[in-house]
């Protein structure tokens, strides 16, 4: 879908690239033995290393490096089998030994694409330039004292992927797909688990406008650590349309970082010139070349487990479920899994449409995940089972899922408790369909005159006079029967 | 007296319970308190430290099966990290520095028995080849003209190291060397210095200068004794990913290997214009000295070796630039008062924190990888350093070892220091190309010249082969017979 | 070679080394000293030269295995700290 910017002299096209930070899952840090646990006493979970003390060494973690290949694998990316570790030098408080460890100019991970999907349907495929790893820094506390700063070092040292697109978006929207997209990448890699709020997932956005997709890039800011989708999409839009202003009044766009401030709703100049930044990249001479086997790549690939897009194209194949409710159920790895439990050797269509109707809005109703379900897969299965025995019928079905959230019984439990056992005994349906045609002589008539729609109201009389139970196919021939006699 | 034994000596003498580590350590101590006013040579003496570990020590050695070291007095150079003792690099940034850590270089001496007397002098943060530049002020080489009693340098940045041994306040000490800061005090000092193999000691705990450069290795009396401490200190260490998973060998028993058929390579570049005659003798002599050893010696040359010190000082400061940028006053060390903001923080700490010549080599360094320098410098020199070491490959295809004079100038006093910076460099002139690619060295204390001053040559070996220069070393000593002592010594002092 | 003001203002602000006007001069001097001897590395050709990485025989890294070996010594990490607040390291306040 397009997005333009409409401006007092012409319309501007929007040109968006991504860095995203992705932090490792991964027990301890990029090149020391403490913790990466979250939400620890500060200062607890760093070693000396990680607090840059006099003659500290880093030893890399290799199961972060085999992250960054997995996730490398995921978005079909070139993997480099050298790469380097450079160093980044610059002073600030939460930077402990004066530069950051990174990956400047060899990468673990080269080229590589991700496919997003928009609202309309349509597709586009965002080119990933490069993904490389990196050390955190720790975080600063601005308000625990007037005059000070404090610093906990908990963070820094932990291992990140900065994972670089190509300016290939172009609105706002594709720039949430992506996140969402890459997220769910990540998610299902079990490399990152992807939470913004936590500050596990945070994005650099690199914007600029231009005239028309004809004209070259113009120059570009970048507005520094959006921590969520919804921040990034806003940040974008204010942040083009400030451009759009500044070129449309004669002026040109700087280029620098800025930040994003969502409760004024604009973005802001972060670093002023004079101090440009210069940081000294060179590589760090405490590591050697970083050297990878290329049977030890083939050996994490084949241990990979499957990715949404392919999960998504088996489901449609496989239980033949259309290609949005197939995106709905892959969304992710959990209700995925859920639902293949679900679904196997049952029939899948009933199966998704249980699930992405009155399931989930249970969930939503309750505020839960599916993995804080009371109702499991075995049991939305069984359920499922006891409409295809025609033990209930779908609409008694609905009150039993409804009882299963309140209450944790078993679908049979709870038919057999209420006594909601399907009726299929023509003798009872025909004695309510009698009933309901003698009281409605009326409506009858009307039938009879055409009016066709009438049909609808004896079925539900005599659903009602069963108390829902009885089997809507039986009473549907039943009542065929008797009217047109 | 007990300060005059060799370390080997010393182990020997503790076995046979002719004295005590307790009687050997106090010895020590009583003499450090004698000299160390005059030397400098030690910025932090840890007497009660050292004589509860030589009451250990003397425990051990009852029980028997002692490991070599156990009991021996030794300095450590106040770069490697001891835990619970202050270190401060000499510098004033870190003169409040207690690490809560020891390297592993001496945790490694430590778990040999080793007795620490304290913290040996250097050039702050090992920047210097005098000792002249640390905040704990100028170290005195103990040994004078025959002529005058002017106070002269003991060499850098181990100075302090250097002169503890020569002057027998120390059985032997630990050194780095980045440039040449073992082997050219050593040559001041008129003892042995040994710079291992990059890689072979790990560089864990000892504070960083440069960090593709730095090596650590013993300073003694004696090549025996050089082995001996080495054989301590060496050997792999996973917290130090530079540190080379490679077997460490019995390195005393190098010490009488024969010279039969060994080829000596003597290097043309290390001839430059204006080098004295008195130091072309003492080279030629080594020569002598070594083919009557049997050795055999051979022409070479290592074309690139003019261009070694200016791809020094541009490396070195450039990695320096980085690893100092962790002194800021936050974590540890000293920090500036009455600063209003993070910047002046970082300013005043820093500029109040190091000397002259570090702020220098930190600015020399992030100049050269500033942005748009990096390829004319840095990299540059890193692709000069490749010919460097290809220098030596070569060589090293023909012959087994090399001899070069280790300075070019025996010590020089206090007070007629070059103002040029560049001048002060050349010291290093001969020492700096090893360092470059790699290779261990060694210098070893040969003669006298006409002014009564040690002169040192340099062995260089191939990689991870220290054992040859111990050998060739061991050799040069034998013939050499270099028993002159410093006029400022334990027992001799005035 | 020499060096200009602004430039040597913006290495030693680069490096936060706090220089006043006269250390910026004769900082300027003797850098400009120091830059100008290295160029000898001119006369090098280092054309097809590979820049030098590691020593010959270690020249790969190793991979450590991912375990907490390490951290949980918030004392030691703290113990000198210039100035600290409680289990915090301070700085003067930094405004984002
Ligand atoms: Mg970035
Ligand atoms: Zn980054």
């Amino acid at each position: 879908m397009s997005y333009t910017i409409e401006g007092s002299t012409g319309t501007w096209e929007i040109v968006v690239g991504l860095e995203v930070h992705a932090q490792v899952i991964s027990k301890s840090k990029l090149f020391s033995g403490a913790s990466t646990a979250f939400g620890g006493e500060p200062n607890t979970q760093v070693s000396l290393i990680d607090a840059g003390f006099p003659g500290m060494l880093p030893v890399i973690n290799g199961e972060c490096v085999a992250q960054a290949v997995r996730t490398g694998l995921g978005l079909k990316a070139r993997i480099n089998l050298e790469s380097r570790f450079d160093r980044k030098n610059y002073f600030y408080a939460d930077l402990p030994q004066g530069y950051q460890i990174s990956q400047f100019a060899h990468p673990i991970i080269g080229e590589g694409k991700i496919e997003i999907e928009l609202s309309d349907g349509s597709t586009r495929e965002i080119g990933i330039t490069r993904l490389h790893l990196e050390q955190d820094a720790g975080k600063l506390l601005h308000d625990q004292d007037p005059k000070l700063s404090f610093i906990d070092l908990n963070r820094a040292g932990v291992a990140l992927m900065e994972i670089v697109s190509e300016p290939d978006i172009r609105t706002p929207e594709e720039a949430g797909a992506y996140l969402r997209k890459l997220r769910q990448i990540l998610r299902y890699l079990g490399t990152c688990d992807g939470n913004m709020d936590e500050g596990s997932m945070r994005a650099d956005v690199n914007v600029s406008v231009r005239r028309n997709a004809g004209e070259p890039f113009r120059t570009r800011c970048e507005i520094k650590n959006v921590n969520s989708i919804r921040f990034v999409t806003q940040a974008i839009e204010i942040e083009a349309a400030r451009q759009v202003e500044i070129w449309e009044s004669g002026g040109s766009v700087d280029q620098e970082t800025r930040l994003f401030d969502p409760g004024r709703g604009e973005t802001r100049s972060l670093r002023s010139k004079e101090d440009a930044h210069d940081y000294r990249y060179f590589p760090d001479p405490d590591l050697l070349p970083l050297v990878i086997e290329q049977n030890w790549v083939d050996q994490l690939k084949a241990g990979l487990p499957e990715l949404p897009d392919e999960k998504r194209a088996r489901f449609q194949k496989e239980y033949g479920i259309t290609a949005y409710d197939a995106g709905v159920l892959v969304a992710e790895q959990a209700t995925a899994d859920f639902y293949e439990s679900v679904a196997k050797s049952r029939d899948g269509k009933s199966a998704a449409a249980w699930m992405t109707g009155d399931f989930f809005a249970a969930l939503n109703r309750t505020g839960r995940s599916i993995d804080e379900s009371p109702v499991g897969a075995d049991k939305l299965g069984a359920m499922l089972d006891l409409i295809a025995d025609s033990t209930i019928n779908g609409k008694i079905a609905k009150d039993v899922l409804e009882t299963m959230f309140e209450t944790g019984e078993t679908p049979l439990e709870i038919v057999e408790r209420k006594g909601l056992r399907q009726v299929t005994d023509t003798g009872a349906i025909e004695k309510a369909a009698d009933d309901v045609i003698a009281n409605n002589a009326d409506k009858l008539e009307q039938y009879r005159g055409g009016k066709d729609k009438l049909f609808g109201f004896f079925v539900g009389q005599v659903m009602k006079a069963t108390q829902g139970k009885a089997n809507p196919a039986m009473v549907n021939e039943i009542l065929k029967k008797k009217i047109h006699g | 007296m007990l300060t005059d034994l060799t370390i080997a000596q010393a182990a020997a003498g503790l076995r046979k319970r002719d004295f005590s580590a307790t009687e050997l350590t106090k010895a020590h101590i009583s003499a450090i308190g004698q000299l160390n006013g005059r030397l400098n040579a030690y910025i932090t003496v840890t007497a009660d430290q050292a004589e509860t570990a030589a009451t250990r020590a003397d425990k051990t050695l009852a029980a028997g099966d002692a490991p070599t070291l156990t009991g021996i007095p030794l300095g450590i150079k106040d770069l490697f990290c001891t835990n619970g003792v202050r270190t401060t690099a000499g510098s004033r940034i870190l003169s409040n520095f207690v690490p809560p850590y020891e390297s592993t270089v001496t945790a490694n001496l430590l778990k040999n028995g080793a007795v620490f007397l304290g913290k040996t002098n250097l050039d702050e943060f090992a920047m210097g080849s005098a000792n002249l530049t640390s905040a704990f002020g100028e170290v005195e080489n103990p040994w004078h003209r025959s002529s005058d009693s002017t106070a002269l340098v003991p060499g850098g940045s181990s100075g302090g190291s250097a002169a503890a041994v020569a002057a027998h306040i120390a059985m032997g000490a630990t050194g780095t060397d980045t440039g040449g800061s073992i082997r050219q005090p050593a040559a001041y000092c008129g003892i042995v210095g040994l710079k291992p193999t990059y890689g072979r000691c790990s560089r864990w705990g000892t504070i960083a200068f440069a960090s593709s450069l730095d090596q650590a290795g013993p300073m003694t009396r004696t090549v025996e004794d050089a082995a001996i401490m080495l054989q301590a200190m060496a050997g792999h260490d996973p917290k130090d990913s530079t540190s080379a998973s490679i077997a460490v060998p019995d390195y005393r028993a190098a010490t009488t290997r024969s010279l039969k058929g060994l080829r000596v390579g003597i290097p043309a570049e290390y001839r430059p214009d204006g080098m004295s005659e008195e130091l072309l003798a003492v080279w030629q002599k080594g020569i002598d000295m070594l083919r009557e050893a049997g050795c055999e010696i051979v022409d070479v040359s290592l074309p690139h070796t003019k261009y070694g010190l200016a791809t020094y000082y541009i490396i070195a400061p450039a990695e320096c630039s980085s690893n100092l940028a962790r002194y800021d006053g936050i974590r540890f060390g000293v920090r500036a008062e009455g600063a209003t903001s993070l910047d002046d923080l970082y300013e005043k700490s820093r500029h109040n924190g190091f000397g002259e010549e570090v702020r220098r080599r930190i600015l020399v360094g992030t100049y050269v990888l500033s942005a748009g320098y990096y390829d004319a410098y840095y990299l540059k020199a890193q692709k000069v350093r490749t010919l460097i070491q290809r220098d030596f490959a070569t060589a090293f295809e023909k012959v087994d070892v090399l001899l070069t004079p280790t300075a070019p100038t025996a010590a020089f006093g206090h007070n007629e220091k070059p103002d040029d910076p560049v001048q002060m460099y050349l010291n290093d002139i001969f020492t700096v190309p090893a360092s470059m690619a790699g290779q261990p060295a060694m210098s070893v204390p040969v003669a006298l010249d006409s002014r009564g001053l040690p002169l040192g040559l340099q062995l260089i070996g191939r990689h991870f082969d220290e054992e040859t220069l111990i050998a060739a070393g061991a050799a040069l000593e034998k013939s050499a017979a270099f028993s002159a002592r410093p006029d400022l010594r334990a027992g001799a002092a005035a | 070679m020499s060096l200009d003001p602004a430039t040597t203002r913006r290495i030693a602000r680069l490096a936060r080394i706090g220089l006043d006007d006269q250390e910026t001069e004769t900082v300027r001097t003797q850098l400009g000293g120091i830059l100008g001897w290295i160029e000898i590395l001119n006369e090098v050709d280092v054309e097809g030269v590979p820049p030098m990485v590691g020593t010959s025989m270690n020249t790969a890294l190793t991979r450590r295995p991912d375990a907490v070996t390490d951290g949980n010594c918030q004392e030691k990490v703290l113990s000198n700290a210039p100035d600290r607040a409680g289990p915090f390291f301070t700085v003067p306040k930094v405004v984002e």
